[in-house]
C-alpha cells in the first residue's frame, strides 16, 4: 500500500480530507492508546475514581458560569434554536453532573474520564481540535489533602503509563496576584503585569515594573518571584510576604508519599490560562517533549455556581502527547 | 571538550545573519566556545558547544518545541509570531533596529491615500505586526506580504508605504524613502522553551545572571 499523492494527474477522485487539526487513528497506535489508557484506567479505579461519560454537546450557558467562561469555539443551534457547544473540557461538564444527579450524595466524590475535548486552533500551526484526555476530578475534598490525593493518583497514573522522567510543576494562582496587591500595584497595573506573565515575557514583565512607583526591594521581589522554581530547597529561607505562600507549599510537600514527592516541582510562576482554578495548579512536563502533558489545580468556586458549593480538585493527561512522550523516551534509551 | 564549553548542557539556538557576530561575542562571553562555529559557514549543529544555527525567524520554532532549549532572535521576530509558547527571558540590548512605515520622499502618498481612497496599500515581510500598527491606530489597510527587497514595492507603484526593520537607515534613504512612523524599537531577545526553563532551571539561571552581570 503505497502513500499516493493527492495531485497525481491520474488520482480519479478528489481525496476527501478530515478538517485541519483533526485525524483518523489507524490500528497500530490505536492498540498502544487503548493499551496505555488501561494502564491509567487501572490505577484511577484502584484509587476509587469510577469512570463516567458526559456528552460532546452542552448548553452554552453551562459553559458561561461566573467561575467557568471556558469559551468553546464550536457552537451549533439545535432544532429548537438552543445554543450548543462542544465542551472545551470535562471539568465544567462533570461540575454540571454533580449539580444536577449528585444533589445531596455524600462527598467526597470520585470521578474519572477518558474523553475527547474541542479548542480552536491557530492555523498553520499542527495544533489538533480535539484532543483526548485521561483525568480525574474529586469533588468534596479541600486542600490541602485533597490536593495531596489528586497529585498522588495523577504520579501512580503516569507511573503507570510508563514515563519515567516525569516531573510535577505545582505552584499557586493566587500567590503573585495576592503579592502585586500587597505591595499596592493597582488593579489596572496587575492585570498588565499579569497578562504579560502568562504569556511568560519576563521582559515585559521588567517593563510594566519599571513604569510602576516601587521601591527598589518590592520591584526586585516581583521580578524574582515568578522565576522561583524548583525542588524543595526552593521553599527555605522564604520570607515577608512570601512565608504564607512557601509554607502551604511545605505543608502539602510533607503530606506527599516520597515516591510522589521526589516528581514535584514548586513553581511560583506557574498560571495556567484556565479561569477557574482557585489556589494549587499543576502543570506536568517530561524532558523527552518540549510542551506540558498535561495540567490540573484546585478549583474550589466552580461546584458553586452549578448548585453545591464544594471544595474540588483534578487533573487532565493529554493521551497524544503523553504517548509523543513515551515514544520519545524509548527512543531515547536505545 | 569540558563541560563548562558547553552552556551546562543546554542546546541553543543562534540565528545567522544580522544578529550572529553579536550572539557569537556574548556566548563566548559566557564562556561557550564558539570558535568552530565562527570558522564553519555551512555546518549547522555543533554538539560540542550545543549551537545549533539557523535563520532568525526558525529560531522561535524549534524552542518552542524544545529541539532548542534556549534561542536568541530579535523582538521583530517575536512580535511577528506572537502566538509562539515561548518564554521571553532577557532584552540582550544588542542588535537594535526599529520598525517603522516608509515612503517615498515628497507629499506622503500614504496619507493621500488613506484621506481619498480610505485605505493605504502597505508591503511588508511583518503582515501581523503590520496590520496591528494600523489596526491599533485606526486605519484600514491592505497588507501586501513581500519576500524579498521590500524597498522596491513603493517604488513600482505596488503599495503606497511599507512596514519595515531598519538599523540606520541606509537602505531606506538609498531607494528615496523616508521614515513616517516608529512602530517599536526592536533588540536582540533570549528565549526559553517553558519547558526546559522549569527542568533546567539551575543552568538557564545560571547562564541569566551572568548575562545581566
Amino acid at each position: 500500500m503505497g502513500a499516493r499523492s493527492a495531485f497525481s494527474a491520474d488520482s480519479q477522485t478528489m481525496l476527501d480530507r478530515t478538517p485541519s487539526g483533526t485525524r483518523d487513528v489507524l490500528p497500530d497506535e490505536m492498540r498502544e492508546l487503548r493499551a496505555l489508557m488501561d494502564r491509567i484506567r487501572a490505577v484511577f479505579e484502584s484509587a476509587g475514581y469510577g469512570e463516567v461519560s458526559t456528552p460532546a454537546l452542552e448548553y452554552e450557558r453551562t459553559f458561561a458560569r461566573e467561575s467557568a467562561r471556558v469559551s468553546s469555539p464550536y457552537r451549533l443551534f439545535d432544532e429548537h434554536g438552543n445554543v450548543l457547544v462542544l465542551r472545551s473540557d470535562m471539568t465544567v461538564p462533570i461540575a454540571r453532573m454533580v449539580g444536577s444527579r449528585y444533589p445531596s450524595a455524600p462527598t467526597p466524590l470520585r470521578f474519572s474520564y477518558f474523553a475527547h475535548s474541542y479548542r480552536g486552533v491557530r492555523p498553520q500551526r499542527g495544533q489538533s481540535r480535539e484532543i483526548l484526555q485521561a483525568g480525574v476530578e474529586l469533588i468534596g475534598a479541600p486542600g490541602p489533602e485533597g490536593t495531596v490525593e489528586a497529585l498522588t493518583v495523577l504520579c501512580d497514573a503516569l507511573d503507570a503509563a510508563g514515563l519515567e522522567n516525569f516531573r510535577v510543576g505545582v505552584g499557586d494562582v493566587t500567590l503573585y496576584p495576592a503579592l502585586l496587591e500587597s505591595l499596592g500595584v493597582e488593579r489596572d497595573s496587575r492585570e498588565l503585569i499579569l497578562a504579560e506573565l502568562a504569556t511568560g515575557d519576563f521582559v515585559g514583565v521588567e517593563h510594566e515594573l519599571s513604569r510602576l512607583p516601587l521601591d527598589e526591594e518590592d520591584a526586585q521581589l516581583l521580578l524574582r518571584v515568578p522565576r522561583i522554581r524548583g525542588g524543595a530547597d526552593v521553599l527555605q529561607g522564604l520570607n515577608g510576604p512570601l512565608q504564607q505562600a512557601g509554607a502551604g507549599m511545605r505543608t502539602l510537600l510533607n503530606l506527599l508519599e516520597p515516591r510522589t514527592a521526589e516528581r514535584i516541582i514548586f513553581d511560583f510562576g506557574l498560571m495556567p490560562s484556565l479561569g477557574y482554578y482557585t489556589g494549587a495548579v499543576f502543570q506536568i512536563y517530561d524532558p523527552a517533549y518540549g510542551m506540558p502533558i498535561g495540567g490540573g489545580g484546585r478549583y474550589d468556586d466552580l461546584l458553586g455556581d452549578f448548585g453545591r458549593p464544594l471544595p474540588a480538585a483534578g487533573f487532565g493527561l493529554d493521551v497524544e502527547r503523553l504517548h509523543i512522550a513515551l515514544r520519545a523516551e524509548e527512543r531515547g534509551r536505545v | 571538550m569540558s563541560e563548562a564549553h558547553r552552556a551546562q548542557g543546554l542546546r541553543i539556538a543562534v540565528p545567522r545573519g544580522a544578529l550572529f557576530e553579536g550572539t557569537l561575542d556574548l556566548l563566548e562571553r559566557l564562556g561557550i566556545d564558539t570558535l568552530q562555529v565562527r570558522e564553519n559557514d555551512r555546518k549547522l549543529l555543533f554538539e560540542e558547544s550545543g549551537i545549533i544555527t539557523m535563520r532568525p525567524s526558525d529560531v522561535p520554532t524549534y524552542v518552542e518545541a524544545g529541539a532548542a532549549d534556549l534561542g536568541i532572535t530579535g523582538k521583530d521576530v517575536l512580535m511577528e509570531q506572537a502566538e509562539r509558547e515561548v518564554y521571553e527571558l532577557a532584552d540582550l540590548g544588542y542588535g537594535r533596529c526599529l520598525m517603522v512605515v516608509a515612503s517615498e520622499a515628497g507629499e506622503d502618498p500614504a496619507s493621500d491615500a488613506l484621506r481619498r481612497l480610505g485605505v493605504v496599500r502597505i508591503a511588508t515581510k511583518y503582515p501581523r505586526i503590520a496590520s496591528q500598527h494600523f489596526l491599533s491606530t485606526g486605519r484600514q489597510a491592505e497588507i501586501v506580504e513581500v519576500k524579498g527587497s521590500v524597498e522596491l514595492a513603493p517604488l513600482t507603484g505596488l503599495v503606497d508605504a511599507i512596514v519595515d526593520l531598519t538599523a540606520t537607515g541606509t537602505t531606506l534613504r538609498e531607494n528615496n524613502l523616508v521614515i513616517r512612523e516608529e512602530i517599536s524599537v526592536c533588540t536582540a531577545r533570549l528565549i526559553a522553551n517553558p519547558v526546559a526553563d522549569k527542568l533546567k532551571a539551575d543552568a538557564i539561571d545560571a547562564l541569566v545572571t551572568r548575562i545581566a552581570n
